[in-house]
């Protein structure tokens, strides 16, 4: 096997043309047909206009006039200009964002010590731990949040733990808040944020740490500057999985959310479902994908620029 | 049950395999059934497969919204569905149901004209489907917490308990949940108010947004479904429900004997009257079954049966005799004549004022 990838590095060296590509080309007709041909689908429906009489509900852009020939394309941009006249969907994703991004940090939070634990124990119990952290995705989902339902309402087990500790009087009202919706999105994503971690924290080089200690360096600053800047590949993927899916996630906070202002999951279900205006949906489905990608892709950008940097 | 579950898998397999030639001249003997949740006596299916040897391939759902999005979207694959009158009635807009030959349903005579002139309103002639259930929008309370905090002899039977903050807000340490449905909840309220609940007045929904706003401070939160649970478990202690639903959940509480006593009622001034009915997609591949069940379904042991089950009215007059005394005397369920004048059936929106509601219902919730 490494005979023949050392193979291929020659040709390509060699004739740096198509070979190249057709390495690259599987990942990238993987991506196409996955990611990028169903978001044109939506784009396509975002600029097309809402309509009842029809299956499926909306305009088609392109329409054919048989009498003249004439191919007639026509894109409508009513639904984003909707979107942007009114402040409850900007409201729906600043939440959303904000909801994501505490989520992300609590994950980090809670992660990162958890990662480090098992990277540096010992590596027979390793692989034990790293199942305890995968073992609760073995359920479905939806049971795991209802469990949480059940542990959060007001005669659930919280509850009766704490008056039972006589730390509390009366029973919190836990469920349907935002609190609720935090530790469901927190759990439910844990794992995500653990994995990347554990194999960046793993392949820490500790010589380097050794080294800052020799010369003086205080464990504080140490951590900091020479065992944290060689995980950041681990802490960029892990939030990246735990922060993108948080901002779209319609089923915790449907389920342990609180009458509030809706998430922009919910927002899209209502334009979908409620008012069966597809285009909208489409429309602010197209949008909260920018919101991501653009902020996202700098901030890759810039840490890889980082990471390069600090290994020469 | 692993019998019964490999019959399932079985008739699953079937209807696979069978889709790939679907060109047969004869019908197979499949039919796919698209229903609600918990919305039929477990026994019929089984019957109607014993009498005429078709095998039924009966599949749930729990909202509108969903059959909806199925249905628009182009071929279901199934051949007897279940959509609420007024999404029927929006849907064939787009022309997706076939019309009905009647000739086929010999048992529709058994349906109640004043019922069927009702739904007609919606699907003139009631060319495309026929009522399979009638139900209501009311209180549902626990009867004992209710008591504690409002008294013994307290008039429930009005909708001042959800709208006079002064009432609502002595029950919301108990807890007040609210269907999360504005289609159902904002037409309530503008009732309450006197107004035309199927009002296309924009400045009547400004009314009825006030309203509700008035009423948000003592929502604990909004749910179609768990409310019901909730109920049940005394972990809430009123809430807007559906008729069938708040009376099943009121006997599982019998049954679990939980010291939790439910009430449903219909409120004096009024309240949402829902239809639930069967209609054939046009592509359903197997329409003379559906047509078989249809007609199944509409005779009169099989409706009384079916009403006893799940305690909803099933439309049909041929049927009250023979449902169970508990249900057929429930004023809630089989409403009175007087009372039937004050309820009103939800029509077809314009998207207008369809956003509206929506737009209203995200500013309730929010404050």
């Amino acid at each position: 096997m490494q005979n023949k990838t050392y193979k291929i590095n020659r040709r390509q060296k060699k004739l740096s043309g198509w070979h190249k590509y057709a390495v690259i080309a599987l990942p990238y007709l993987w991506m196409s047909l996955f990611f990028f041909v169903p978001f044109l689908i939506i784009l396509k429906i975002s600029f097309a206009e809402s309509i009842d009489d029809s299956v499926p509900p909306y305009t088609s852009l392109i329409s054919f006039n048989s009498e003249d020939l004439k191919l007639n394309f026509s894109a409508y941009l009513g639904n984003y200009a909707a979107i942007f006249d009114d402040s409850t969907y900007l409201y729906s994703y600043l939440k959303s964002i904000k909801i994501a991004f505490i989520s992300t940090l609590l994950c980090l939070l809670i992660g990162y010590p958890m990662a480090w634990a098992i990277a540096s124990s010992k590596s027979s119990l390793r692989n034990a731990l790293l199942m305890l952290v995968i073992m609760p995705s073995w359920t479905s989902f939806l049971i795991r949040i209802y469990a949480w339902m059940g542990i959060l309402k007001p005669e659930g087990y919280l509850n009766s733990l704490l008056q039972w500790l006589n730390i509390i009087d009366e029973p919190l009202q836990l469920l349907h808040t935002d609190l609720a919706v935090y530790i469901g999105i927190v759990y439910a994503y844990l794992p995500f944020m653990i994995l990347p971690l554990y194999t960046a924290i793993v392949r820490v080089d500790y010589t380097i740490i050794e080294a800052g200690y020799d010369l003086g360096c205080r464990p504080a600053k140490c951590f900091f500057k020479l065992f944290v800047p060689q995980t950041y590949s681990g802490i960029i993927a892990g939030s990246m999985l735990v922060f993108i899916p948080a901002v779209g996630e319609y089923i915790i906070p449907e389920l342990l959310g609180g009458p509030g202002a809706n998430l922009i999951g919910r927002t899209i279900w209502d334009e979908y479902f409620m008012t069966r205006d597809w285009p909208l949906a489409a429309a602010l489905a197209t949008i909260m994908l920018l919101i991501l990608v653009v902020p996202i892709v700098l901030f890759y950008k810039t840490q890889r620029k980082e990471i390069t940097q600090g290994a020469k | 049950m692993f019998k019964k579950t490999l019959t399932a898998v079985a008739v699953a397999a079937v209807a696979v395999v069978s889709g790939f030639n679907s060109a047969a001249a004869e019908e197979e003997k499949i039919l796919n059934i698209y229903n609600w949740s918990d919305y039929i006596d477990p026994e019929i299916i089984p019957m109607f497969e014993k009498e005429t040897g078709i095998k039924v391939v009966y599949d749930v759902f729990d909202s509108n919204e969903v059959l909806d999005a199925k249905i628009l979207s182009g071929k279901t694959g199934y051949d007897i569905v279940a959509p609420g009158l007024d999404f029927m009635a929006r849907q064939q807009k787009a022309g997706v149901y076939l019309q009905l030959d009647k000739s086929k349903l010999p048992n529709l005579a058994n349906i109640d004209p004043v019922q069927l002139s009702f739904v007609a309103k919606l699907d003139p002639d009631n060319a495309h489907g026929i009522p399979y259930f009638v139900g209501t929008a009311g209180i549902a309370y626990n009867k004992k917490m209710i008591e504690e905090r409002l008294g013994k002899d307290f008039d429930m039977k009005t909708w001042d308990v959800i709208f006079k903050p002064e009432i609502l807000s002595k029950l919301k340490d108990c807890g007040v949940a609210v269907l999360n449905a504005p289609t159902e909840v904002i037409p309530t309220a503008l009732n309450y108010l006197g107004l035309d609940p199927n009002s296309t007045n924009l400045d009547d929904y400004k009314k009825a947004e006030e309203l509700l706003l008035k009423m948000r401070p003592n929502v604990t939160y909004f749910h179609s479904s768990q409310n019901i649970n909730d109920l049940a478990n005394g972990d809430i202690c009123i809430t807007l429900g559906w008729s069938g639903d708040v009376l099943q959940a009121a006997d599982r509480a019998e049954e679990a004997q939980n010291g939790v006593e439910i009430e449903y009622l219909v409120p004096r001034e009024g309240a949402l009257m829902f239809y639930d009915m069967f209609a054939i997609p046009k592509d359903a591949d197997h329409v003379e079954n559906a047509y078989k069940f249809m007609n199944f379904i509409m005779r009169p042991d099989i409706a009384a049966k079916n009403s006893s089950y799940v305690s909803y009215d099933n439309a049909n007059k041929a049927a009250v005799p023979m449902v169970i005394e508990k249900v057929r005397n429930n004023p809630n369920i089989y409403i009175p004549e007087e009372q039937l004048k004050k309820m009103w059936v939800p029509e077809v929106h314009p998207r207008k004022i369809n956003k509206e509601m929506t737009k209203i219902w995200n500013r309730v919730k929010a404050s």
